[in-house]
């Protein structure tokens, strides 16, 4: 198994993305390529599922940023929920919480980004 | 004849009170008074001085025909009879004689007499100039004593008496002024945010002035300690306050250097002293800051530089009376001599002994120091041989390790201090801050200190005192570490700045202090819980 993976589930509502492992700089491809798996039915969301997320560093945070970069040219709103409390924290003090929603569990994102 | 023109030229131009005896003896048709006591500056080329030397004994001075200013001097004087006054050869004095109060001339017997009194008379001068002469050179001497005496005084009343007791350090000194007493000092800074001051300094002329001039500036170092945190604003600021008062042709060389016992951040300045030598692993290296000496000129700007002192290294500053002392043979101490020595050293406090040691075999035996010699060791205390050691004041090292600068590792550290600081119950949330904060730091020394080169180590230490828990990361790169900016995001959702950058402010923010150090060869990144207080409770 490697140490981060991607998969892609679409609603009704929103796209999701379901992220497992680490988020660093060898998440890079995988994670460009599931968005890019999402965004091919023109979802007007996009839900990033950190529920099995152990590990985010700095460049992780980038790559997120990269992410919410192409979501927001595309006009898409970009989500995410199952956040630890840690990570919550960071995409605070980051200020990527200004920008995406943060939700609990899939339930709350999914009710808060209907397509 | 040295003998003649010095106790000539002793009384020639002075007030009374300060002519030799009776160089001259008064004339006899003028007032006795001892206004008639008159000197007379013979020199030893004048005519008279060689006629005396041939012809010794009494002459009428109208039968000299000589070009004699001294001749000429006399017969102003209304001398008609000079008699030369000579002991063991030199002649000593004249005793000169005018008219006789009868107005006949002197007879033959009269010249007998007076020959004969030269000759008894002579010896007795002689004896009292000598005397006259040992009691000007003892009463030099008394107050050369004494000035000294008060110069020494001054230098050990406001050296320091106790040695700075500095937890996982050790300090040692050494100080023997010369004779002479030059101008040597040192000084320890008890500074107020637990770092301390070094000082080694050296003023240039000798005695109670250099003595004054060390005194003010001890005193000017330590009012700007008080004002001032960086070395460099210090000695720049003591130069203002020296130079308008400073007599003429002095200065003060001088090394500044602060310590964080903490961190063993050692930051300097250099006011035109000797540089300081550091002993480590790495091998023996100059403390290189340059700057002018201290008095010279108003205005100046003062180098500033710092290095982090691992465990077992030791520093050496010292004054010029070591590398400036000569052998016999009038060679030169030298520095690549006191380097090499350094090289061969294993450091610690033993190298002042050694030192000493060396220079007494370098001199020799009867060796007359010539200077103030002053040697200061400081050492950062070896790990033992567990690996664990003593850190700064109330430090206990919990852990440290080094990995190699491959990417992933950053995981191997964070994994590792969470291991380490388990049993410090660290609040959850404190502790995942923690956690990031390391890897993040780890990731910087690998990636942007290291450059992931695998063969140049990260290392890693994890230690408390009685506050905090400190998290030293360490890399081997030249380029200093950068302060931390608050990222644009909307610049990086715009695409106009790189994604990337989130790296040192991260760090930052998870941590309750967060301090960069560094020189040529080495960065640390120290980050600081606090284990005790509002900070530790919040999660």
């Amino acid at each position: 198994m490697s140490a981060f993976e991607a998969t892609v589930r679409q609603t009704d509502k929103a796209a999701i993305i379901d992220l497992r492992g680490l988020i660093d700089g060898g998440a890079e491809q995988a994670l460009n390529a599931a968005y890019a798996a999402a965004t091919a039915t023109n979802p007007a969301s996009v839900l990033l599922n950190f529920s099995d997320v152990e590990y985010i560093n700095s460049t992780g945070i980038a790559l997120i940023v990269g992410v919410l970069a192409q979501a927001r040219k595309a006009k898409r709103h970009l989500s995410t929920f199952g956040l630890s409390a840690h990570y919550t924290e960071i995409f605070q003090i980051t200020r990527l919480a200004d920008f995406m929603g943060l939700y609990p569990d899939e339930a709350s994102a999914l009710s808060n980004n209907a397509s | 004849m040295t003998t003649l023109l010095r106790n000539f030229k002793l009384g020639f131009g002075k007030t009374q009170s300060e002519r030799p005896q009776a160089p001259v003896a008064p004339i006899a048709d003028r007032p006795r008074s001892t206004d008639t006591v008159r000197s007379l500056d013979l020199a030893p080329t004048d005519p008279l001085a060689a006629y005396f030397r041939s012809s010794p004994g009494v002459v009428e001075i109208d039968k000299l025909h000589l070009d004699s200013p001294a001749l000429t001097e006399l017969r102003e004087s209304g001398a008609h009879l000079i008699v030369p006054l000579v002991a063991q050869g030199e002649l000593i004095g004249l005793l000169n004689l005018g008219q006789r109060l009868s107005d006949q001339d002197y007879s033959s017997d009269d010249h007998v007499l007076l020959n004969n009194l030269a000759t008894q008379a002579s010896p007795a001068v002689r004896v009292a100039q000598l005397v006259r002469e040992q009691q000007i050179e003892v009463q030099q001497r008394e107050r050369l004593e004494q000035e000294l005496r008060v110069a020494r005084l001054i230098q050990q009343t406001l050296l320091p008496k106790e040695l700075p007791t500095l937890k996982g350090w050790q300090v040692a000194t050494y100080y023997q002024p010369a004779r002479a007493v030059g101008g040597d000092f040192y000084d320890f800074v008890d500074l107020p945010d637990g770092r301390f001051g070094f000082v080694v300094g050296d003023v240039t002329d000798k005695g109670v002035p250099a003595a004054l001039v060390m005194a003010s500036t001890r005193a000017i170092l330590r009012a700007g300690a008080q004002r001032f945190t960086s070395p460099g604003a210090i000695l720049e600021y003591a130069n203002d306050l020296l130079c308008p008062d400073i007599p003429p042709n002095m200065f003060v060389t001088c090394l500044y250097a602060v310590l964080d016992p903490n961190t063993g951040r050692l930051q300097f300045a250099n006011a035109g002293h000797d540089l300081p030598y550091r002993k480590s692993i790495a091998g023996v290296e100059e403390l290189r800051a340059t700057g002018m000496p201290l008095g010279l000129m108003p205005g100046m700007r003062y180098d500033e530089r710092e290095v982090m002192l691992q465990p077992d290294d030791t520093v050496l500053f010292y004054t010029d009376g070591l590398v400036e002392a000569h052998n016999p043979q009038r060679e030169m101490f030298g520095f690549p001599h006191l380097k090499a020595l350094l090289e061969d050293h294993p450091g610690g406090l033993a190298t002042i002994n050694y030192l000493l040691d060396q220079l007494a075999a370098f001199t020799g035996p009867n060796w007359e120091q010539e200077d103030d010699a002053t040697l200061l060791v400081l050492q950062r205390t070896p790990l033992a041989p567990d690996g664990r050691g003593a850190g700064g004041e109330g430090e206990h090292i919990l852990d440290q390790f080094s990995l190699p600068s491959e990417a992933g590792n950053e995981r191997e550290a964070m994994n590792r201090v969470m291991t380490v600081v388990e049993p410090l119950t660290i609040p959850p949330a404190r502790l995942a801050r923690l956690k990031t904060a390391v890897a993040e730091s780890t990731m910087n020394a690998i990636e942007h200190g290291n450059h992931n080169q695998p063969d140049l180590p990260v290392d890693i230490q994890v230690l408390t005192n009685n506050t905090d828990l400190i998290v030293r990361i360490t890399d081997r790169g030249s380029v200093p570490v950068p302060d931390p900016i608050v990222p644009d995001l909307e610049a990086k959702l715009a695409g106009q700045q790189s994604p990337r950058g989130w790296g040192l402010f991260l760090i930052e923010k998870m941590v309750d202090e967060m301090r960069v150090s560094g020189d040529a060869h080495h960065h640390t990144l120290e980050l600081v819980m606090h284990l005790t207080g509002g900070e530790h409770e919040r999660v």
